[in-house]
């Protein structure tokens, strides 16, 4: 479960210029053939550490992802609830798993990356960010926020880069499950009794803007470069994903009998698009940047495992020979 | 709203401090290779971290093998793999190798990609005295009806693989529909709940 690819760095196209022109020129034209990138092929250091950034911060979005989720597993409500909760729980964390492997193919090391993650130097999914106070809102970060995720991570699997594309597909096949899990969820609450009803309502009105801030600011607001897009690094842009997933799942929703928080909702029948109250996008950077519910909380869960872990890897450590790092092969 | 979150309750979460990991405290990484069903490739799924071949298969299973069909996993220490270059496609890789054809005494297996973006599938074994030696060996002996982009060469003997025997451990998975979609049927639920409201 991601949004995917709102935060970049800065591209500082003018890097482009110190790249060996010749192979530059080989590189895009790989690309624009439609043929993938392969970790040993020639790439510009831009679209190497892009990449890695954007890898690297959908592997931390599973992680962290996993834990409001993860947390409801012990009191989702009847045995069935669980065993499917604790099934995708397992999935997202072994998402995270294999985009970890794509990025360590760019060259940084899963070590590195969690110490950037736990240090907090590197970004996740903001959604992430807010609590998960019942359980009618694990049923829609289940339901919702994957579905979110699908339209972006099924973009992205058309991207150019290899290992993530295959990543990516493997990860697409198990949200399906993800999505009808959630939907189902949420089916059983907003068609239950007047007390399951309100609690999925209150949940809808909690994670309504967060849900519109994950696709990232609006596009005249993030200027990201084109050459993203032409290198295929980037697939959609934020306000596209968002245009798709609202066409797909708000008249689901409504469907449901529950009421979205927004009167300006609509879609304008001439241009086939979604007019929407723009969410506050100064709360989206001042979370992003640290200061939201649970930013806190997220990462000294996370620090807390890796410290209360570190026994175990050094016991195991301790009777394997390990010297030198070793990239994975693909 | 107050958190009834059993995390923060229990958990006693560490709130201070830096904590930073050490080098190479993640463990090496092993190759995965998985069989779909008989008699299908042997196909690189990807990559597990563990400390050991033993390790490295029981994390395999789990990442990727928890649901479908299976019928075998092979793990290799990463850097176990002898790889080639990769070449421009349509252009075989096994153009750029020359020199003799020596048959040797040690197996090697021998995995090919056909073309970018795809997996890496086994293609047979030869055998011969060296990583080297044996794609001279496969180049002759290994039918292609594809040109090779890139090779990865393996010896045999370094590839832990399950056994017939081992396949019982998939036998429960088919029952596993928690982890499917298709159990998670809600079109009934809808209909009754709006043939209501009308």
């Amino acid at each position: 479960m991601y949004g995917g690819g709102y935060l970049f760095e800065k591209t500082n196209t003018a890097e482009l210029l110190d790249e060996d022109q010749d192979k530059l020129e080989v590189f895009e034209e790989r690309i624009a053939r439609g043929e993938k990138i392969e970790p040993h092929d020639w790439m510009p250091k831009l679209y190497r550490k892009q990449l890695i950034r954007m890898i690297e911060q959908h592997a931390h979005s599973e992680i962290i992802g996993a834990l409001p989720e993860g947390t409801w597993i012990t009191r989702a409500p009847g045995f069935k609830r669980k065993l499917g909760l604790m099934a995708k729980v397992q999935d997202e964390v072994g998402h995270a798993q294999l985009l970890y492997s794509a990025a360590e193919t760019l060259g940084k090391s899963r070590e590195q990356m969690i110490d950037d993650l736990i240090n907090g130097r590197s970004k996740y999914s903001n959604i992430f960010n807010y609590p998960a106070y019942t359980w009618a809102d694990s049923a829609f970060i289940s339901w919702l926020v994957d579905a979110g995720a699908i339209v972006n991570q099924v973009a992205n699997s058309k991207g150019s880069y290899g290992p993530y594309c295959r990543a990516l597909e493997r990860i697409c096949i198990e949200e399906s499950f993800h999505l009808k899990f959630g939907h189902h969820c949420v089916t059983y609450l907003a068609t239950g009794t007047p007390a399951q009803k309100q609690m999925m309502q209150e949940a809808l009105n909690r994670w309504w803007a967060p849900m519109l801030q994950f696709f990232g600011p609006p596009d005249k607001e993030s200027a990201h470069s084109e050459i993203l897009i032409r290198w295929k690094v980037k697939m959609l842009s934020n306000d596209d994903t968002r245009q798709q997933w609202l066409d797909m799942y708000v008249p689901k929703v409504w469907e449901l009998g529950l009421t979205i928080p927004d009167d300006k909702l609509h879609k304008d029948e001439t241009t086939g698009k979604w007019i929407y109250s723009e969410p506050d996008w100064e709360e989206f950077k001042r979370v992003i940047n640290g200061d939201g519910p649970c930013n806190e909380e997220r990462l000294n869960v996370r620090r807390t495992a890796e410290k209360r872990g570190e026994w175990v890897r050094k016991a195991v450590l301790a009777r394997t020979k390990n010297d030198e790092y070793v990239t994975p092969l693909a | 709203m107050e958190t009834l979150d059993p995390r923060l309750k229990r958990l006693d979460l560490l709130t201070e401090g830096e904590s930073h990991k050490e080098k190479l405290d993640q463990l090496p990484t092993y190759e995965v290779f998985v069989q779909v069903k008989e008699p299908r490739a042997y196909r690189h799924e990807g990559c597990v971290h563990a400390t050991s071949r033993e390790m490295a298969l029981i994390f395999a299973k789990e990442q990727f093998s928890r649901r479908g069909m299976c019928s075998g996993i092979w793990v290799v220490d990463t850097r176990d793999v002898m790889v080639t270059d990769y070449s421009e496609n349509e252009l075989d890789i096994y153009d750029k190798i020359s020199g003799s054809d020596t048959a040797g005494n040690t197996e090697y297996t021998i995995f090919h990609m056909i073309k970018r973006g795809t997996q890496h599938k086994c293609d047979g074994v030869v055998m011969a005295d060296s990583p080297e030696a044996a794609l001279q060996v496969a180049k002759n002996r290994i039918e292609r009806k594809k040109a090779v982009l890139n090779a990865w060469v393996v010896e045999s003997a370094k590839i832990l693989k399950t056994s017939v025997e081992d396949r019982s451990m998939w036998e429960t998975t088919p029952k596993k529909l928690f982890r499917e979609a298709i159990d998670y049927k809600t079109q009934e639920k809808l209909n009754e709940f709006k043939s209501k409201q009308s």
